[in-house]
């Protein structure tokens, strides 16, 4: 399983509800529902995800999060929300925070860093807009159209009152290194937050 | 029909008719003293029983899904496209069961079979029939052939109402409940479309309040009528357009009322053969079934509180083009699902085709509902 996915699965307890937003194939549902007895529903987009979820079991509905955002769900459904990956892909990344939250008493979302040195390195060196390995696409055809440094996001939850439960912060072999975890908006490529609305 | 058989059909099929002689009490409060049911199955029934599957058809449909007749068959059966060797609903490994429903008039007892009481055909004294009563008539098929549990019972249009209904009145007797291009509940628009239709019928001077039987005579200019109208809310205009456009028959307009562009001839074309195969009382009965059908009303207007007796998981497909049971009616459905906390996949297949779209097999449609089904299959070992 990829890393991020085994560092996420830690995080969910036997027989959670799970709502996962931009679920892909459906590897982490299908592992979490094997492994953890989970329940809930991944919400995907891409046709041929749609099919493979659901030939292994997993349930899928096809919805779009900019366009349709969260509506259909009820408030606190979901004892998790996840989001890996997708952040960075959606229109208002801020709504998108605060719907996860409505609908599930957690969250946990990951997303590319883009302060990681390589990225700067790599514009200030060459003043063309940087590509990595998180981030393989041009600026003209990518789908991540609100990246963001993890400064920015833990910068969006304090103005949110959004409570960041955990952190991990891994390179982009989802490693979790020493040096990543000392001074991560420079060495991190990848972070995998856990969040909550700040208790009262 | 071709020479040969087509690899992926399940052949040449032969309907079988199945006498129930203990009465069934309807949801009017009428009983059907006995009745028959014509059936058609492909496939082998496993070992434990658990492999099979039940289609249930729309409006017009009848139990031949798939398959021919005879080498002298021009079309296969309704919905050979998506049940075969091989096809979404794989006759290698399921058990498909295919009847008419009871109200039809292809063999199962409707309103054109003959009533005991009188020796004449019911006609207008046949029970108006509901989705539920299908379903508990399906039920007692489903112990006669030694079937406790379906693997899963599928059906699109007002198939998938049955599909639903299922789900809620026997949940411990499917795993899985397909439901396609279907809707919780008839919109205003869909039973004044409904109404239409029954008033072709009803006011054409040869439906006798409908025991035209007597008469030895048809009411074929209403059921045309009513056919004409129900064929445009299957259709979408793009499909429409792309078909006939505004293409004439002939070069000129001739400044008459005669069908001169294409669209009109045909419709007058499908409207002329459909009355010549379909009984018009049971097109009355089966357009009140839909208007009918709304599971929430028991549980005031709440569709996720009528749901929450399901147990088994649900698969809802919507035709992006459908606006006879638009994409939005699914998604009623869908959502009242997630809000009863029960497994749903959804997916809207991007088809020009309209509400005929869950007939026509276009490749994402295939995709998924293979996926799925394979799924089903593995799940009881099929």
């Amino acid at each position: 399983m990829r890393p991020d996915l085994e560092i996420i699965q830690q995080w969910i307890k036997p027989g959670d509800h799970v709502l996962d937003l931009g679920c892909g194939d459906g590897t982490l549902l299908d592992y979490l529902q094997r492994e953890r007895q989970a329940t809930g529903f991944g919400l995907e987009i891409n046709p041929d995800h749609i099919t493979t979820c659901m030939g292994r079991g997993v349930s899928v509905i096809e919805q779009n999060l900019d366009t349709q955002g969260l509506e259909n769900f009820d408030d606190a459904m979901f004892d998790i929300v996840l989001m890996t990956q997708a952040l960075q892909a959606v229109r208002r990344p801020d709504k998108v925070l605060d719907e996860m939250l409505r609908v599930g008493s957690e969250g946990i979302v990951t997303f590319p860093n883009f302060a990681h040195w390589r990225l700067r390195w790599g514009l200030a060196l060459s003043g063309r807009m940087p590509e990595s390995e998180a981030l393989p696409y041009k600026w003209y055809n990518t789908p991540n159209i609100r990246l963001c440094t993890f400064k920015d996001f833990e910068a969006l939850c304090r103005q949110k009152g959004i409570r960041i439960r955990s952190r991990r912060v891994v390179d982009g072999q989802h490693q979790n290194s020493w040096l990543a975890r000392l001074w991560p908006n420079l060495l991190g490529e990848i972070a995998i937050y856990r969040i909550s609305r700040e208790e009262e | 029909m071709p020479d040969s058989l087509p690899a992926d059909s399940v052949g040449i099929v032969t309907p079988q008719s199945y006498h129930f002689d203990t009465p069934i009490e309807l949801a009017c409060g009428q009983t059907l003293e006995s009745y028959d049911l014509v059936v058609e199955t492909y496939g082998e029934l496993n070992d434990d029983a658990s492999n099979a599957v039940l289609i249930c058809h729309a409006l017009s449909g009848h139990h031949h899904a798939a398959g021919y007749h005879s080498m002298e068959d021009r079309k296969p059966g309704w919905w050979d496209s998506c049940i075969g060797p091989g096809k979404p609903i794989d006759t290698d490994r399921f058990f498909v069961v295919s009847l008419n429903n009871l109200g039809g008039c292809h063999g199962s007892t409707g309103p054109n079979s003959l009533n005991p009481a009188t020796n004449k055909p019911y006609g207008p004294d046949f029970p108006v029939i509901t989705v539920g009563d299908w379903v508990k008539s399906q039920s007692l098929l489903a112990d006669r052939l030694g079937i406790q549990c379906w693997a899963a019972v599928v059906g699109g249009s007002l198939g998938g109402m049955q599909a639903l209904q299922w789900s809620l009145d026997y949940p411990d007797r499917l795993r899985h409940s397909v439901v396609i291009a279907s809707t919780p509940r008839l919109t205003a628009q869909n039973i004044a479309f409904n109404e239409v239709a029954r008033q072709a019928i009803t006011s054409d001077r040869e439906f006798h309040d409908g025991r035209y039987y007597d008469f030895n005579i048809v009411p074929r200019r209403g059921l045309m009528l009513a056919r004409m109208v129900g064929h445009i809310t299957y259709l979408s205009d793009a499909s429409m357009g792309e078909k006939f456009g505004r293409e004439l028959r002939e070069e000129a307009y001739k400044f008459g009322y005669d069908a001169e562009f294409q669209v009109e001839s045909y419709l007058r074309y499908q409207g002329e053969r459909f009355s010549e195969s379909f009984d018009a009382n049971t097109y009355l009965l089966m357009t009140r079934a839909l208007d009918y059908f709304d599971p929430a009303y028991d549980h005031g207007g709440d569709l996720s509180r009528a749901i929450a007796r399901a147990s088994c998981e649900f698969l809802v497909l919507s035709f992006s083009t459908d606006w006879r049971f638009a994409p939005e009616r699914s998604e009623e459905l869908v959502n009242a699902m997630i809000s009863a906390r029960k497994k749903v996949s959804y997916a809207e297949i991007d088809a020009p085709w309209g509400h005929d779209a869950f007939l026509i097999p276009t490749p994402r449609y295939t995709d998924v509902f293979t996926a799925y089904m394979d799924r089903v299959a593995r799940e009881v070992g099929a």
